[in-house]
């Protein structure tokens, strides 16, 4: 069997498979459908300093190959994440990532503090998030106004530091860029795609905040295209996420120079993807002859 | 709780519009309580999201759905030919707590919504008396005669049995719990009632769903102890709890 390991961040991940944020809750519900000490890695909910409720209205909207969520953060808080979910999670056997947003940059520094202290892996910067009205994603649009969050949660952060950039970014390279010099050890990419429905019957936006967040196999292609860019001008690790259904899709992320990848909404679509593509990675590697990823790893 | 590829057992027309489909699902444990659901998908990639639909009847290794076309995906699903496979995630959601209904026990069913409501009336250890509101034509109404102590058919125009809507139908103050599955506006006719009464009311609410399994907070449901999803907390919710998302 071909060798899986994969270090990023001075971590070691059994495999490059990771959850992503959102979709995968806190382990807890899946960890009774497969074992989770087979994944690379599991990302938390989005956590924010102070418990959310998230947004009202329709929150969940099917586009064909997509999906649009207005979530809008709603999680339990640091405090209480630390304190109830986060012990369940480390027992999993997998390493533990939490995802941090936020309204203010006060609210990502302690937020970042806070974490810091306890057994989390990584942290993942949420500046990407475009359900939420203030922050999220206002942070991930502008590279100068992402540097300066960056440096600053970096100054109190003592765990791995990964941003997670907004495919809205005005720039993708030049934010993946600042990101790095702002202290990232390495960037993830990409949360969802700003986009919105229109119900015609009641003449309506769908969704109360009218934007929301594309994601999916849709989302895809415009994934890996900024995972490509984004790998190409930084030298910290990439990790790359968006629409990732098949190990067919995994293996172009790393082709594109990812070190590590997410699957987020393939987890709706089949709780146990994840142990489908790591077996058919397994299998491509022997069939191909691949000892270790490295010797696809941005071969493009 | 468990990711299946059953085989397709039937999946035939039963009234217009609305299938009964059967799928084999061995090992199972007799772990399927009333009330819950699946999430079913096509192997095909004709849409995306699993869709969840309740358990109708369990038998020996099968589980029953019956569904109405909405859109694409229950389409899709009904092209499924016997023999075929098809992905069912479950049983999910709380379902319904069996020992804690009794007493003299009302059925309330209104169009899809009678579906779910079937394995029920067979799994309560009372009697009860069932209410079915259909638009014109009628389905499943001998299934429920052969459990339920009593089966009242209600059509809005009358064609079968009662004319009217089915809530005109029954004289509350004769039970002690009233359960319901059907249309939202129907449902908050029921459980304003049953408050007003002081009378147990359990209702299973549909929302949209992404996962099905409680980790998306896609399905959110308002309730007066604070957010909780439809999916896991749910779908079967106290009448008196969710109550407040319809008064706005
Ligand atoms: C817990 C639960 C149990 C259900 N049980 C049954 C059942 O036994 N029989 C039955 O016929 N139907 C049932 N439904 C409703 C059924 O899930 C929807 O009719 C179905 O998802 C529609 O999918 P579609 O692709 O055909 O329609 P589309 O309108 O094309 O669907 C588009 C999207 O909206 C979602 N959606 C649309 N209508 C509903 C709805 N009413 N509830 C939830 N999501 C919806 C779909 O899942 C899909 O993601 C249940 C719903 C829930 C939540
Ligand atoms: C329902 C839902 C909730 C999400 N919540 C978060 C979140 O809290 N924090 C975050 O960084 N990303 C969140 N995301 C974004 C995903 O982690 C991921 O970046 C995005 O969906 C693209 O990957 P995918 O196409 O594989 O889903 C969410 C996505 C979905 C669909
Ligand atoms: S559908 Fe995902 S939490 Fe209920």
């Amino acid at each position: 069997m071909a060798n899986l390991t994969t270090n990023a961040m001075g971590v070691e991940f059994k495999n490059p498979i990771i959850t992503a944020s959102g979709t995968f809750g806190f382990g807890e519900e899946f960890s009774q459908i497969f074992d989770l000490s087979i994944l690379g890695g599991i990302c938390s909910k989005g956590l924010t300093l102070h418990p959310k409720q998230g947004n009202k209205g329709v929150r969940l909207w099917e586009t064909p190959m997509g999906l649009i969520n207005s979530i809008g953060l709603q999680n339990p808080g640091v405090d209480k994440f630390i304190c109830d979910e986060l012990p369940k999670m480390k027992s999993y056997g997998t390493k533990v990532i939490a995802n941090l947003g936020g309204n203010t940059t006060e609210e990502y520094i302690i937020g970042a503090k806070k974490l810091s202290v306890t057994d989390v892996d990584i942290i993942e910067l949420n500046i990407s998030c475009p359900n939420v009205k203030s922050g999220g994603m206002a942070f991930g649009i502008k590279s100068n106004v992402a540097f300066d969050i960056v440096s600053s949660v970096k100054k109190v952060c003592k765990k791995p530091l990964m941003v997670k950039l907004s495919p809205n970014a005005e720039n993708i390279a030049d934010m993946a860029l600042a990101c790095e010099s702002g202290g990232a050890d390495a960037i993830s990419l990409i949360n969802t795609i700003k986009a919105m429905a229109i119900d015609v019957k009641k003449k309506t936006s769908v969704f109360d905040n009218i934007y929301a967040g594309l994601s999916g196999p849709c989302v895809k292609p415009i994934a890996l295209r900024m995972v490509h860019e984004v790998s190409k001008v930084v030298k910290v690790p990439v990790c790359g996420l968006g629409g990732i259904m098949t190990s067919t899709d995994v293996i172009e992320f790393i082709m594109a120079g990812a070190t590590i990848v997410q699957i987020g909404t393939g987890n709706f679509i089949k709780p146990d993807i994840a142990v489908d593509i790591i077996d058919e990675i397994n299998e491509y590697m022997d069939k191909e002859n691949i000892k270790t990823l490295d010797e696809i790893r941005g071969i493009i | 709780m468990k990711v299946y590829h059953s085989k397709v057992l039937e999946n035939r027309l039963i009234s217009t519009n609305i299938y009964k489909m059967t799928i084999e699902i061995d090992n199972l444990n007799n772990d399927i309580k009333p009330g819950q659901f699946f999430m079913l998908k096509t192997l095909d990639n004709s849409f995306l999201l699993p869709r969840p639909i309740s358990v109708n009847e369990v038998g020996v290794n099968t589980v029953t759905f019956v569904y109405r076309i909405q859109g694409t995906g229950t389409k899709s699903i009904s092209y499924v030919k016997l023999k075929d496979y098809i992905q069912a995630t479950g049983p999910l959601g709380n379902g319904f707590d069996i020992n804690l209904i009794n007493g003299r026990v009302a059925i309330i069913g209104g169009g899809i919504g009678i579906a779910p409501l079937l394995y029920l009336t067979k799994c309560l250890k009372t009697t009860s008396d069932v209410y079915l509101g259909y638009k014109d034509e009628v389905y499943l109404v001998d299934e429920f005669r052969r459990y339920a102590n009593k089966t009242v058919v209600v059509t809005e125009n009358g064609g079968i049995g009662f004319k009217g809507f089915v809530t005109d139908y029954v004289d509350y103050n004769n039970y002690d719990i009233v359960i319901t599955c059907g249309p939202e506006i129907m449902m908050n006719k029921i459980a304003s009632k049953c408050r007003d009464l002081n009378i147990k009311c359990l209702v299973s609410l549909e929302r949209r769903m992404a996962c099905g399994l409680g980790a998306c907070l896609g399905c959110t449901v308002e309730t007066i102890y604070g957010n909780k999803r439809a999916c896991k907390d749910g779908p079967i919710f106290a009448g008196e709890e969710i109550l407040v998302q319809w008064r706005k």
